[in-house]
């Protein structure tokens, strides 16, 4: 074999790439979070160089949070979750026990420095007039979002637009549902994820209304100029908490507690809420909200816990097979 | 139908599957294939310098390799032994372990990565044992060659079982007979005759090693810069908006099986010449 010298040289190499490097620390994120985190990680490396003296090596991966989720509990030791689903951070505690139950309190906020909302993404001059998640449901009006069974955002979608429809039938859910049944059967395509779902709006110019997170949107809109699309914001929406923890059985393995808990922490800091601000997410610190102020059209918020209950029941009553959402898919069908 | 009638309509017919044939030939092979190329250079020379030494793709590049570099030797020699030993040797079994080779080919490659994820992860029968001695497979490099080690096993053994058993073992035993040592036999006799079949099948072995998705997509934990292996980081680059890149990344999975059929091409003219 001609080759087999490169190859040992190769092998030698990615061999010795891992335990040659300082302290790592490895990130499990969800998978939209990859422009936001490749903008945080230099800031914190170079904050904690500052602060202890150690160069460290930030890793991450990104994929679906519940497959990220998966992963962790069959061995991927990331030291540190930063998730969009606070029920994918719960099945590291209920199926591996890699953290405790009270993980929500460790940090501000409910262990959530940032949040978002859903908004829609519409083509250039809003010719459908879509103002309200009541508009969705009007004949005529195509939506694109992700399959809610196996998308988190898409979740949101769907219980933004249920939520906003309890609220608007004074909670009779006979009513709610029958909406909900229009709005689902207004869908143009259910891709299996929010990027898939993108590419259906903007390059196959499905659909009038793209249905996705708030910082999505706005991403979106300023990756694809040309084509002027536009931001809505409606007037009440669900709130989506992005939650974050440190993996108590990883870190104490890898060494790296104080190194995750003062990533998670830094991700509090005003240098990072500026960038996450920049990244069109919602954020707690105070001066920041202030200068942002003029990004972020005001709406108001309901948590999915205070309209549904809790998220166990969500997931048990609407997204399980038979559930609310497979009836309501069924029946728009017909 | 008169003969003339015949030609006429076997004159209409050739270049009609002809063309036909080129078309397709044309459409789904060639065409592809030179998008791959244009689209990789949309973003002009730069940008695809950019994205060639950019550290994650480096990685990716460095690792695929790796990947493949471990599994072929490990798979030829694997391959090899178990050919000798299904064509040299009758023993009870002997079918149930040709049928048992194929069970790569039959089952997706997801359902093999999920395989090896229950036995090895931390949640498999093997999890204390590994973590007593701190020995991570999944989601680590060795975790990917085991995988494509799977799934590319029988690529050898199939290119190997149906030659050896029409070559017969005469000129094995006639060499026995003559006093050679069993390495010998295979080195001056098994070997020389078996030598196509086995460049085949390690090409073969290792185009699917280089290209394998599915399998390692289970096993990876897809960490950018750690076990991020070139198909993985297609999807990746394709995700992130990134379309040069991920054309970049696809264009050298093509130029990497191109190579390949380059040295088949070359060592099979450097020993065409031996002779």
């Amino acid at each position: 074999m001609h080759t087999s010298k490169k190859l040992a040289l190769l092998l030698f190499a990615t061999l010795l790439s891992a335990p040659l490097a300082a302290k790592e620390l490895l990130n499990s994120s969800y998978d939209i979070a990859r422009e936001l985190f490749a903008e945080i990680n230099p800031l914190f490396i170079a904050h904690w160089q500052q602060q202890s003296g150690e160069t460290l090596t930030i890793n991450q991966s990104h994929g679906g949070s519940s497959r990220q989720a998966q992963a962790i509990l069959q061995g991927l030791r990331a030291d540190v979750v930063t998730f969009n689903q606070s029920t994918d951070i719960d099945v590291l505690h209920q199926r591996g026990n890699l953290l405790p139950a009270n993980w929500r309190e460790r940090l501000a906020n409910n262990a959530s420095p940032y949040y978002s909302t859903m908004a829609f993404l519409v083509r250039k001059g809003n010719p459908k007039q879509i103002s309200s998640w009541q508009d969705l449901a009007k004949p005529g009006v195509g939506l694109v979002f992700p399959n809610p069974k196996t998308s988190g955002n898409a979740r949101y979608t769907y219980l933004g637009a249920y939520g906003d429809a309890l609220q608007r039938f004074d909670n009779d859910d006979a009513k709610a549902r029958n909406w909900v049944k229009t709005f689902l059967a207004n869908v143009v395509v259910f891709d299996t994820g929010g990027r898939g779902a993108t590419t259906s709006f903007v390059d196959r110019g499905l659909g009038d209304v793209l249905i996705t997170f708030e910082s999505e949107v706005n991403g979106i809109i300023k990756q694809y100029p040309d084509q002027q699309f536009e931001r809505v914001v409606p007037p009440t929406n669900v709130l989506a908490e992005f939650p974050v923890a440190w993996i108590d059985r990883n870190i104490q393995r890898n060494g790296t507690e104080k190194q995750a808990k003062a990533y998670l922490e830094f991700l509090y800091s005003k240098a990072a809420q500026q960038v996450l601000a920049r990244h069109f997410y919602r954020v707690h610190d105070a001066d920041v909200v202030a200068a942002t102020a003029a990004q972020f059209p005001a709406t108001k918020l309901f948590k999915v816990e205070e309209v549904f209950s809790s998220w166990d029941a969500v997931q048990s009553n609407h997204f399980a097979s038979g559930g609310v959402l497979d009836q309501l898919l069924a029946e728009g069908k017909r | 139908m008169s003969q003339t009638a015949l030609n006429s309509s076997r004159r209409w017919i050739r270049p009609l599957l002809i063309s036909l044939g080129v078309v397709l030939t044309l459409l789904l092979l060639v065409v592809p294939l030179v998008f791959i190329f244009v689209a990789a250079f949309s973003a002009g020379v730069g940008g695809l310098w950019q994205n060639l030494t950019e550290p994650d793709m480096l990685h990716a590049i460095g690792l695929t390799l790796l990947v493949a570099g471990l599994t072929v030797p490990i798979n030829l020699i694997f391959g090899t032994l178990i050919a000798w030993c299904v064509t040299r040797f009758s023993f009870p079994g002997r079918r149930l372990l040709l049928t048992l080779i194929d069970i790569p080919f039959a089952v997706s490659p997801v359902v093999a990565g999920l395989l090896y994820l229950l036995l090895y992860g931390s949640n498999g029968p093997f999890a204390s044992l590994l973590d007593q001695h701190d020995i991570q497979l999944m989601f680590a490099w060795p975790g990917l060659v085991m995988v494509t080690v799977f799934v590319s096993c029988p690529f050898v053994v199939r290119e190997l079982v149906p030659l050896m058993s029409t070559l017969g073992t005469e000129q094995e035993e006639a060499a026995v007979l003559l006093g050679a040592s069993g390495w010998q036999v295979f080195w001056h006799i098994t070997l020389p005759n078996i030598r196509w079949a086995l460049l085949y099948g390690v090409i073969l072995t290792n185009a699917r090693a280089v290209g394998e998705f599915g399998a390692v997509s289970v096993v990876s934990g897809t960490i950018r810069g750690q076990t991020n292996t070139l198909p993985l980081h297609i999807e990746l680059l394709q995700q992130d908006y990134n379309t040069a890149g991920a054309f970049i990344a696809a264009a050298l999975l093509t130029l990497i099986a191109i190579a390949t059929l380059v040295v088949k091409a070359f060592l099979q003219w450097k020993l065409a010449r031996q002779h």
